[in-house]
Order: structure tokens, then sequence, then C-alpha cells
């Protein structure tokens, strides 16, 4: 039953693939039920941007549906709501009017606050829920106002209507609509400081919805951003893509440093998808700015290189979410703590996540390198801007891409070593067992894809280019090389994947050849690992993730403000004996120390305030009414 | 494509087999400098030929990444020297720039420190660690100093760059290439495990970075590892002199002017080579912890010769 | 540090010339033409402490000085025995180090050769029959040659480490 419902959600997927990559080439459609609902009716349309992100949501589900078959294992609890989430994705990038926008976005948040409940004994996953529902419904009032702002001044409700009357609005109102819809479809993106709900949310999921979320579900954010400030608003101002671009700044190097000292193996993929989310507003942002400053190519060029982010990182980042998925499937544990040596018990499993690891830190020949090296070139591109204080923005986004990627590094090196490698830290990692066929398919079929995108961007960008180029008012394609090369600006940058995939494969071949040429033995002894002649050696003796993230806490401890909490019990007899050692560094959130906890305690304030004037008295509730009414007749 | 397969070929060969030399002479000229006689030179490469002759050990809780890794070390700089620009301003990859260069060095080092967790001994997990932390501060470092440079020559490709500084020497002449230089200069001791961010001579565990990581291994698998370390350095020694100092750099693939920029490389080579001796001798290891405020430094230096680059044209 | 750099410059080199085969006694070296072929000009030592009074080994911290300079004969110490290819072993074996010397011993990679240094480390010296040793090196892992001496001097160390790999320049 549970199974007819997951290969349900991949026939919506292979749909949505079908029926998005029809759209991204061009292909136009709408369809208009006006008596479904009210205030527009039911309104879809597809255009290129549409249809890419509707192949994206439907080419994350395919893979995620399958491996869900495996991972449940005819479980129905959730089976529908995961149907009702698939869906309404797919319909989101669609809607054309505000109503079916609305209802597929709030189907979307509710859908997917069910999942996250799915697990409703933990009292963990309850409180994620929570939070989820409060910041993606405050995230819809900022919406809503946005929306309803531009439906009055425009007076339609059709999203059509917004891009032609857009340009006619005046300076302030336009803004401000930016700034309520960006403020809506960020808390969405996760994008810092809006991004609280995130790494509680997305962990609490099953892990096929977690996938989900942070593939795709974020992403749609991504979208509405897209979609607001290049078609709804376009031409968007200057100060608004400076704001994006640093926004993703801030988010990807602060999504990082959470990350890279996380040890729950899933919040550390979530942490890692706000830093993603960054990198591609990054490059959102400068396309934006290269539209408004009249640079037509290089904001192609911006913003397909996103473009293509996008799409690497629902490809890794679902990768790496079943690969953690199919780890708590086996273990139990999300704490890597307590995880190890899983490389033996499910060899599929880790070197799909090694490669998932290794693409997402950005390693040639696979697909993050790719877009990264499209960003960076895309930034570089800045001089051509003659705006100091535009250029020294720029500058910070190519510090941050640069320190983010090292940091990536660092933390996939993590989450991978620890993960997976040396011997087990618990005896739930000791008995784990490799995923089962369909999982083992779905991270497989992701490996292909990951390995694909890092080959052929010869063949994806200029797809990607033909996307973007009509979303920054028709500006011509760029020249983006041949087959075998890319292209960037000319004499700018080139890269060649193929080229370059080829010299790895020579140099790798090359020591095995000269090793053999030069006559080296061959012969190889397995024997303990050297611990300096130590009789007793145990797991207990590896390096944990904690450990692995020490130097990353002391180097930047002015941003974790880790407190180091020593507690020790001594025998009682004498403090030379140790009964009990609990040594803890956590890290100190500050975004919620030092923005949320203020509104909040504020908020709470005001509420305490306001109760005064609730005496529960109905005569006392009538004088209102009275009173309000002379006000208003007053002041009428 | 005859050409670019020929000079690829060359390049390797110019960089795999001179890079022992290049360790070697290092350690000979800073046991002279400490009084002593020291290795040959060509010691490297009569360790190299040793470990080829004896068996390997490896742990038995090791899995097949630490097997792979020492010859995905070795492909990753072999392509490296084929990007960067060692005996002519054309390379075989004509389109590689500085992100590839140091993506490719991240990848070396991703593989390094898995092997390093994997032999699940608590040097190597130090090790693994206190290396991706150097490299997730220098490697931004590196790519910003490079960019400084990319941005005044209007390209991002290494030949390019050292292409047109050799042309237009003027074009060098601002405080924003010192800074570049001083960044990188930094960041090279960094990566590639000098004093005073890493010991090479260390024998204490406890100090140790690169080093820890490399317990593991023996035979065939050390002598892989230990090459690929004397690629690297090979590697950041030439772009540090043929792109900070581009003069002699031929600008066609023809034999004659390939030796005379040979020997030019030799010279330059040999200057740093010095400087890196002397600097070896005069300074101290920096605390562990100490370590990060330098490559935060440098990182510094590296973004603001970037944005020299705007504020003196 | 100009200062350094400049006494460093000045000073020049120190090493004194290597020893001569006669200055030494040697015990027991058993090495095959293949051992020689495969060492040649490079040896890696693993110094293993088997429960020394560090007698010994301040004499063989003095090899690594200028004085003596055991890199200039392409020997080296290293910090691990998968590195190593000559085990250099101290002192008498105590009971407790018994079992880490074994598991030193079977670290390093094949071929190998391990050298007992001192009177100690030959049969255990002054300590042989204590209730607290096993004996000399000898018994715990095969002796490919010993060094005899309390201390051996440097000279005398470094003399039976070439002897054994059998070349001299």
């Amino acid at each position: 039953m549970a199974t007819l419902g997951f290969l349900a959600a991949v026939t919506v997927g292979v749909a949505a693939t079908v029926l998005g990559l029809l759209g991204a080439v061009g292909r136009a459609w709408t369809l208009a039920v006006p008596w479904l609902v009210p205030l527009g009716g039911l309104e879809l349309a597809l255009d290129p941007l549409a249809g890419f992100f509707l192949a994206l949501v439907g080419a994350a589900v395919i893979p995620a549906s399958i491996y869900a078959i495996g991972y449940v294992g005819g479980e129905r609890r959730g089976v529908l709501a995961y149907l009702g989430f698939v869906v309404a994705m797919c319909v989101v990038p669609l809607a054309a009017n505000v109503m079916t926008f609305v209802i597929a976005w709030e189907l979307m948040s509710l859908a997917s606050y069910f999942l996250v409940l799915h697990d409703r004994q933990a009292g963990a996953s309850a409180r994620a829920a929570w939070v989820y529902a409060v910041m993606t419904h405050a995230g819809l009032a900022c919406l809503l106002a946005g929306m309803l702002l531009l439906a009055a001044w425009t007076g339609s409700v059709r999203f059509a209507d917004w891009s032609a009357a857009g340009p006619g609005l005046p300076a302030g109102a336009r803004g401000l609509a930016l700034v309520l819809l960006g403020l809506g479809f960020a808390s969405k993106a996760g994008v810092i400081p809006l991004h609280v709900w995130l790494p509680l949310a997305h962990p609490a999921a099953p892990s096929h919805v977690s996938a989900l979320m942070s593939g795709v579900m974020i992403k749609l954010g991504v979208y509405g951003l897209a979609r607001a400030s290049l078609d709804w608003l376009a031409p968007a101002p200057t100060w608004w893509g400076a704001a994006v671009l640093l926004a993703g700044t801030v988010s990807a190097v602060v999504g990082i440093l959470y990350a890279v000292v996380e040890r729950d193996l899933k919040r550390l993929l979530a942490f890692s998808s706000i830093e993603n989310i960054g990198v591609i507003l990054i490059g959102l942002g400068a396309g934006l700015v290269f539209r408004a400053v009249g640079l037509g190519a290089l904001a192609v060029l911006a913003i397909a290189a996103a473009l293509y982010h996008v799409v690497n990182h629902a490809a890794f980042k679902t990768l790496l979410f079943l690969g953690a998925g199919a780890v708590v499937h086996a273990t139990g544990t999300r704490n890597m703590n307590r995880l190890g040596g899983l490389v033996k018990l499910m060899p599929w499993t880790a070197a799909c996540f090694v490669l998932g690891a290794a693409a997402i830190s950005a390693l040639p020949p696979l697909n993050g390198f790719v877009s990264e090296w499209l960003l960076f070139q895309a930034l570089l591109q800045n001089t051509r801007i003659a705006r100091l204080e535009l250029n020294l923005v720029f500058t910070l986004g190519l510090a941050g891409l640069a320190l983010t990627s090292g940091l990536t590094l660092a933390c996939f090196v993590k989450a991978a070593g620890i993960t997976f490698l040396a011997v087990p830290r618990s005896d739930a990692a000791a008995r784990a067992h490799e995923a089962a066929p369909s999982m083992r398919v779905a991270m497989i079929l992701l490996c292909v894809v990951c390995a694909l995108l890092g080959l052929g961007p010869t063949l994806v960008l200029p797809a990607l280019a033909a996307i973007a180029s009509p979303l920054v008012g028709g500006a011509p394609l760029p020249a983006l090389g041949d087959w075998l090369t890319l292209r960037v600006s000319r004499e700018f940058a080139a890269l060649s994947p193929l080229a370059l995939t080829t010299a790895l494969a020579a140099a790798l071949l090359a020591p095995v050849v000269l090793l053999r040429l030069a006559g080296a033995a061959r012969g190889t002894r397995r024997y303990e690992t050297w611990g300096c002649g130590r009789i007793l050696q145990t797991a207990r003796m590896e390096y944990t993730a904690t450990a692995f993230s020490n130097p990353f806490k002391r180097v930047f401890d002015f941003f974790y403000r880790s407190e180091k909490r020593l507690d020790i019990d001594f025998h009682p007899e004498s403090r030379f004996f140790v009964e009990r050692i609990e040594y803890g560094n956590p890290t100190r959130p500050i975004f919620e120390d030092w923005l949320y906890r203020p509104v909040l305690s504020a908020l709470s304030v005001v509420a305490r305030r306001a109760r005064a004037i609730q005496s529960g008295s109905a005569n006392v509730y009538l004088a209102y009414i009275l009173a309000a009414l002379l006000v208003l007749l007053v002041l009428t | 494509m005859i050409t670019d397969v020929v000079l690829a070929l060359a390049q390797a060969l110019v960089g795999a087999a001179g890079a022992p030399l290049l360790a070697g002479v290092l350690r000979t000229l800073k046991a002279r400098l400490m009084g002593r006689r020291g290795p040959s030179p060509w010691q490297p490469y009569a360790d190299l030929r040793k470990l080829l002759r004896k068996e390997a050990v490896v742990s038995t809780t090791t899995s097949w990444v630490f097997r792979v890794t020492p010859y995905v070390l070795v492909a990753t700089m072999l392509v490296a020297i084929v990007v960067v620009p060692v005996v002519a301003s054309r390379t075989a990859l004509p389109f590689a720039g500085i992100i590839l260069l140091m993506y490719l060095f991240l990848l070396g080092t991703f593989f390094l420190a898995l092997a390093g967790l994997d032999s699940g001994s608590a040097f190597g997990g130090m090790g693994s660690s206190r290396e991706v932390a150097v490299a997730a501060l220098a490697e931004p470092t590196v790519i910003l100093a490079v960019f400084a440079l990319a941005l005044r020559a209007d390209t991002t490709t290494l030949g390019g760059i050292v292409e047109r500084f050799a042309r237009e020497p003027l074009l060098a002449a601002n405080p924003g290439h010192l800074l570049a230089f001083a960044a990188f200069f930094i960041v090279m001791l960094a990566e590639t495990g000098r004093l005073p961010v890493d010991n090479p001579a260390t024998h204490l565990e406890l100090t140790m970075i690169h080093e820890a990581m490399v317990l593991e291994y023996s035979g065939r698998y050390l002598a892989l590892v230990e090459w690929a370390a004397a690629m690297k350095l090979f590697v950041f020694l030439t772009l540090l002199a043929n792109l900070f100092f581009p003069w002699g750099v031929p600008d066609i693939v023809e034999p004659v002017p390939v030796l005379l920029g040979l020997l030019a490389l030799a010279g330059k080579l040999a200057v740093l080579t010095v400087a890196l001796a002397g600097l070896e001798t005069i300074i101290a290891k920096l605390r562990l912890f100490r370590v990060p405020e330098l490559l935060a430094g440098s990182f510094a230096l590296a973004l603001l010769s970037v944005t020299a680059v705007f504020l003196v044209p | 540090m100009l200062r350094q750099l400049h006494v460093a410059l000045r000073t020049g080199i120190v090493t004194e010339p290597a020893p001569r085969d006669a200055d030494v006694e040697r015990l027991g070296v058993r090495l095959g033409d293949e051992l020689r072929r495969v060492f040649g000009r490079s040896l890696a030592i693993r110094h293993v402490d088997a429960g020394s009074c560090n007698a010994c080994e301040l004499e063989i911290a003095a090899l690594t000085g200028p004085h003596y300079d055991l890199e200039r004969f392409g020997l080296h110490i290293v910090a691990s025995p998968r590195h190593a290819d000559c085990l250099l072993v101290t002192g008498p074996v105590t009971r407790n180090m018994a079992e880490a010397l074994l598991r030193t011993w079977e670290a390093t990679p094949h071929p190998k050769l391990v050298i007992a240094v001192g009177d100690c480390a030959r049969d255990g010296g002054i300590f042989r029959g204590s209730y607290a040793i096993v004996g000399g090196v000898g018994d715990v892992v095969p002796v490919d040659a010993v060094v005899p001496g309390c201390p051996p001097s440097p000279v005398a160390i470094l003399a039976g480490i070439l002897d054994v790999i059998g070349r001299l320049y």
C-alpha cells in the first residue's frame, strides 16, 4: 500500500520532470479553472523559469520516492502527507495568481509540517514542528502582505499583470514590496537570520522527506526570490541586488561555520543547506546587480551559475540526506560520535556518501566544482562596474565564497570520515546493515547525476543561460564556448571538464604504471593500527566529531562563543580518584540569543500589557465597541 | 593537440622527476645552515627507491579509502604540474586557472584527511583535523591573492596572467602586488607544511600536522605520498616564481626558448629555495593555535590586495 | 633572527669525518647482499626504548646533531615504525615493554633490521636476572647487530649502524 503511494509519487515526479523540461526549453502552457477557488480561480502557467524549478522538483522526487520504498518498509502513516507535499511542490512554481500560489504554498508547508511531526513521540520533533510552523507562517504573512499590496496597486491578482505593471510603480512601493516578498521567500529558503527552523525541522523529518526539504523545498524560496526580483518587480534596483548578494555571503559563511562544528549528521547537512542557499543567492544577487547596471551578458552568466548551483545542490544534498538516512536506519543514531566503521558494513552507502561529500566540497571533476567555478568567474568580472561601493560588495562576496569552499571541505571530511571510516564507536554502529536495494538504487542514481552534471556543463549551461536570458530583459545569450570547452567572456576564463577528467584519469593511471615499471614490491601485510605499541586499542582512542572540529571552535571562538563545562565527581575518599567526568563545549547560538530572544520577550511583555484591557466582563467589551464606533465616526 | 600532449608530458616529467631534487636541496641547505654536512641533495630519490622495494603494512581497520589515497594524491599533483606554467606560459590545459589548481589540491587534501581518519588512531584523526583546518584558512587566501593578479591581467588563466605581466611589468608596480605576494608566501609555507606552521622534520606526534596523517603509510604507499608532497612543494614554488616574477617564461613552445625558460625557472627556484631554507633556520614553529592568526593575517592581506585593484588603478 | 643567520653562515660545517671500521667492536652481524641492495644509501631508523636508563638515548640524540650528523649517510630517524627500516632498541626489555616491542617489530614492514644498542639491550646488562625484565632484545625479536657499551659512544652506534647496512662513502 505504502509502496503504491511511493510509486504514484515517482509517476508524479516523472511527469513533472517531463513537463518541466518542456517548459524550460520554452514550451508555454497555461491552465485556468476560474470556478475552482475564489479570488481569481486556479491558474497555472508554464514558462522557462517555472519549468526549470518544476523539473528540479520532479527529478528530486523520483530518487527520493524510490528510496522511500525501502526506507519506510510498508509503514502507511505519512504517505498521504508525502504525496500532498510532492504535488504542492510541483504546483508552486506553476502558480500564476495569488490564490493558487498561496494555496499551494500553504499546502506545501502544512504537508511538510506533518512530515516533520512524523516521529511524534520525540519531544524534539514536536518542538521542531512548532518552530517550523511559526516561522513558515510568519514568512507567509510577509508574503501575503507583499502580494496583497501589489494586487492593490496593480489592481490584479494575476502575476502576469504584475510584470506588466511593475515598472510603472513608484520606486518606494516597489522597494517595500520587494522587501516584504524577499523576507517571506528568504524565510522559506533558510537565509540567515531567518534560518532557525531549518536545522530543527530537516533532521526531524524522515530522511526521504529531509532530502526533499533540503534538496528542493527551500529552493522554491529561491524560486520566489528570483520570480519577484526578476519578473514581477523587474528591473530590481541596484541596492536590492547588493542586499541579496550580502545576505547570501552571510548565509554561506555562517551556515558552514555552524555545520562544521555540528555532530548530528542530519543537522550538519541542514546547516550545509543554509550555506548552499547562501552560495546560490550570491550568484542571484550578482546577477541582479549586473542587470541593474546594464551588463546583460554578465547578468545572464551569474544567474545561470546560480541556477546551475541550484541543480547541483539538489543532486548532492538529496544524495547526502539519503545516505545519512541509510545510516540512521541502520544504526538508529544521528550522533556522529557514536558512528564509525560503517564503510565495511555498508560499502555502497559509504561510497555514495563519499562521492556526495566530494561533490558538495566542489572537488573536480564533480558537479559542485563547475558551479562554484562559474560563480567565481561571474563575481570576478565586477571590474566592469565602475562603482567602488559595488566593487567592495563583490569583493566581500568573493572572499565569502572562497572562505566557504575551504570550510565546506573540512565539514564534509568530518561528515564522511567520522561516520564511515575506522572503527565503530558504539554497538549500534557495529551492528549496522547495508541499505535496502531500493535505497541503494536511489543513491547510485544520484551519484550518476552528480558525475554527469560535472562532465557536461558545456551542454547544460547554454540551456540555463537560455532560461536566464529572458529574465534579464532578453539580454543576448553570451558565447559560452563549444561542446568541449566552456568559455566565459572570451579570453577571461575557460574550463573543459572533459579534458580535465581525461587528464585526471591519465594521471591516476600514471602511478600504477610507474610502480609496475619500477618493479615496486607488491606485498601487503595487514596488521593493527600503529598505536605506539599500546596493548589495549579501542574505538575510544579514535578522534570524534567533536574533537575533529575543535580547531575550528578555537579559531572562530569569537563567533561560536562556546563555553567549556567540566564537571568532575571525585571519589569520596581521595581527590586523586575520579568517579565521573563530564565535559561539554557547546556553542551558543547568537541569532537565537541576540535576535529572537529579545523579539520574543518584547512580544510577551506587550502581550502581558495588553492583558490589562481583557477584563472578561461583557459590559466592558460593549463599552470598547461603543468607543471604537465613536472614534471611527469622528475620524471619517 | 600533439603539442599539448608533448607539453603535458614534458611538464609532468620536469615536475615529477625534479620535485624530489627540490625537496632534497632544501634539506641539504637547511643542514648546511645548521652546521651539518647533511644528506646529499639526491637523498629523496634513494629514499623513494628503497620504499618501493619494501612491503606495505596496512592497518586492519582501514578501507579502500586508505589504499586509494596515495594514487589520488599523486594524480592530483601530476595534473597540478600540468596546469601550472612551468616551462612556458602556455600550458597543456590552457584554460586552467587558480580556482582549478586550488580545488585540485583540495581533492588531494580531501582524500588524505579521510585516509588519516581511516586508520582509527588518535594521531591520524589529529592530523586530519589540523590539516583541514589549515587548508580551510589557507586555500581562500591563495585564491584571493591570485585573483588580485588576475583582475589586473584581466584573465583568470594562469598562463594568461604570466604572459600579461611579462609583457607589461609596470602592471606589477603597485602595493596590491606586494600584498598578494606576502599573502601567497605565508600560505605557501602553510600549504606545503613548512615552518612556522608545520615542522617537516618533527618526531613528536603532538606537534604534527601533515606527518600525523601519513604515520600509517609504508612501502610503496609511503613512497607515493612523499613524492606527492615533494610535487606540491614544487608546484607552489614554481607558481610563486612564475606568477610573481614572470620574466624569463617563454610564451612560445619551441625547444630553445623552453630550455632557456627551464634555466630561468631553475634560477628562480634556487633563489626561492635558499630563501626558504634561511627562513626555516631563523624562525621557530608557532604554537598550533597561533597558526590561525598567521593565516587570518594573510587572508586579510589577500583581501586587501584584491581591494587595492579597485582603490589603486 | 638575522644574527642567527649570521652565526649559521659564519660557523660553517662542524661535522667530523666519518669513523673508521676499526674503531668499533661489533658482534653478530647477519646480513645478506639482498638487504644491502635494498637499502642502498637510505635507512630510516625508529628508536625503541624498551626500558633504558636514558643514557643510550642521550648518545643517540647526539647523533642527529652537527657533530656526528647521521643524515649525511642517508640515515634518518623517523616517527613511525611504518616508515622505518631499522629498529634501534635500547635498554633491557622490561616486562611492560616486551609486548610493545614485539608490536613495533610487527608494525615495521619487511625487510627490516634490529640493532640492539648498549649492554642492557644485548643481554640485560646489569639488570640481567632481574624479575622485572624479560632479557635482552634478542629474547623478544630477532636481532641483526649488537652495539655494546654502557652507554656506547655515538661513534660506536653510528659505526654499528653503518656496518649493518655495509657501506660507507
